[in-house]
């Protein structure tokens, strides 16, 4: 799932205002070079203090995202209202586990460790994508999690297959893979409950809409012009394409598939502009967005506190298995 | 570089190690290389690999090694380790040209 790191760089944390020494502005040159032919970066590869922090930033809030993401929809597994989605729902919530893996395995590619990421998310000192503070109130929430929340996830993460670090990208060719079924299983779950659904169903359903669709247009991050970092990011290629334009994208593909759905997306300001071949939409409640990033959405607190309790309540088993790793080898040793 | 000295950083603060994962899938010849994950020995190594690399790729045969025992060629000696090949075109089968009759070898 997609993070707003780029657009959240702590004050302080911008490129350095010394300047560089002419070994090191060479070395940049080269760099920047080597980034415009379109050339990868490897984890040995020279590269600028600043592009290794940001991408430490970005990949691993990626990663807390994919873990936390697993809460809400962790909450309905025991409770799908058939075998099938309970199954559907399980092998989804398994995958962004696996999601979680690939990001943190290339974060730690920057030199971090597991362990620090892990401290950093607890506490506070990392995000996670904004869209997980937001509660699952009814099976229809699962059903457009997996429609809206992981359609803009892989409008997000498609250009990201082609960011200049490698590890990242690679990591994100595999996720992309995996996340289609995502929100195919949702729109199937939404279908189902809007065709053949009782018009309770169907009103949980548009009452779910109603609750998800801002929220996943803020996912995108702020508008362009209050994105300061991402000029840098773009320069480097760790970002492709901008927060505004994806943010068009999802909103176009998106209304025709609401359509087919039979459910109304919840903005009146939302039409067909024939100038700018695009969806017109309505303006978006950045307070809200800046509140919920902060760490003041409804869920936020709940999130970590599970986080840091499975963390906490895992150190035996972790603990655990490392000592009988010893023991077997002090035993195989002596042998 | 960075990574070697964080592993042996990160043993002493009892963090599993890391290990690279290699799977061949049932269609597939050779072993790719999939992924790393942290595990604390060679059997969970084995086990972890299966339920976080082999979703869906029907894996027949995983090979796990640990990622400090890996040797590789330094990407600073990338030009003078593989240039060499470059010029030597007479190691592809579309150097030499064949009269058509003969030309399926």
């Amino acid at each position: 799932m997609y993070t707003q790191a780029m657009d959240l760089i702590p004050k302080g944390d911008g490129k350095p205002s010394v300047p560089l020494s002419a070994t090191e502005q060479q070395l940049l040159d080269r760099f920047e070079a080597r980034i415009d032919d379109g050339a990868f970066v490897e984890p040995k590869d020279w590269m600028p203090d600043h592009y290794r922090r940001t991408l430490v930033r970005q990949i691993s809030q990626h990663a807390h995202s994919e873990i936390v993401g697993m809460l809400p929809e962790g909450n309905w597994i025991t409770r799908a209202p058939t075998l099938k989605r309970k199954a559907i729902l399980l092998a989804k919530v398994q995958d962004e586990g696996g999601h979680g893996l690939y990001l943190y395995a290339a974060a730690e590619t920057l030199g971090v460790s597991r362990d620090e990421l892990i401290d950093q998310l607890h506490a506070g000192k990392a995000k996670y994508s904004s869209i997980f503070n937001y509660p699952t109130l009814s099976w229809a929430d699962v059903g457009v999690i997996g429609w809206l929340v992981d359609g803009a996830a892989i409008m997000n993460q498609v250009p990201l297959c082609r960011c200049s670090y490698a590890p990242y990208a690679r990591a994100m060719i595999r996720i992309c893979r995996e996340e289609s079924f995502h929100q195919r299983q949702g729109y199937d779950a939404l279908l189902v409950m809007m065709r053949d659904g009782t018009p309770r169903q169907r009103d949980m359903v548009q009452d779910a809409v109603n609750r998800w669709w801002w929220p996943s247009l803020m996912m995108f991050g702020p508008p362009d012009e209050a994105s300061n970092h991402s000029e840098q990011s773009m320069r480097w290629g760790i970002k492709r394409i901008s927060n505004d334009d994806l943010r068009q994208k999802f909103v176009d593909a998106t209304v025709q598939q609401a359509k087919v759905l039979g459910v109304s997306l919840p903005d009146p300001e939302l039409r067909w502009n024939e100038a700018r071949e695009h969806f017109d939409f309505g303006p978006i409640d950045w307070d809200e967005f800046w509140r919920v990033v902060g760490g003041d959405g409804p869920c936020n607190r709940e999130r970590l506190a599970d986080r840091a309790q499975a963390w906490d309540e895992g150190a035996w088993v972790r603990e655990a298995a490392l000592a009988h790793a010893a023991k077997s080898t002090t035993q195989r040793k002596a042998a | 570089m960075h990574s070697t000295e964080k592993s042996e950083a990160a043993d002493s603060r009892d963090e599993w190690p890391l290990w690279e994962v290699f799977v061949r899938s049932k269609a597939g010849l050779d072993h790719k290389h999939s992924g790393s994950l942290h595990a604390p020995d060679a059997k969970l190594a084995i086990e972890m690999a299966r339920d976080v690399y082999t979703r869906r790729q029907e894996g027949t045969s995983i090979w796990v090694v640990r990622s400090d025992q890996i040797v590789a060629s330094d990407p600073g000696d990338k030009g003078m380790y593989f240039d060499p090949m470059e010029d030597k075109v007479y190691r592809h089968p579309t150097f030499y040209k064949l009269p058509d009759e003969v030309n399926h070898m």
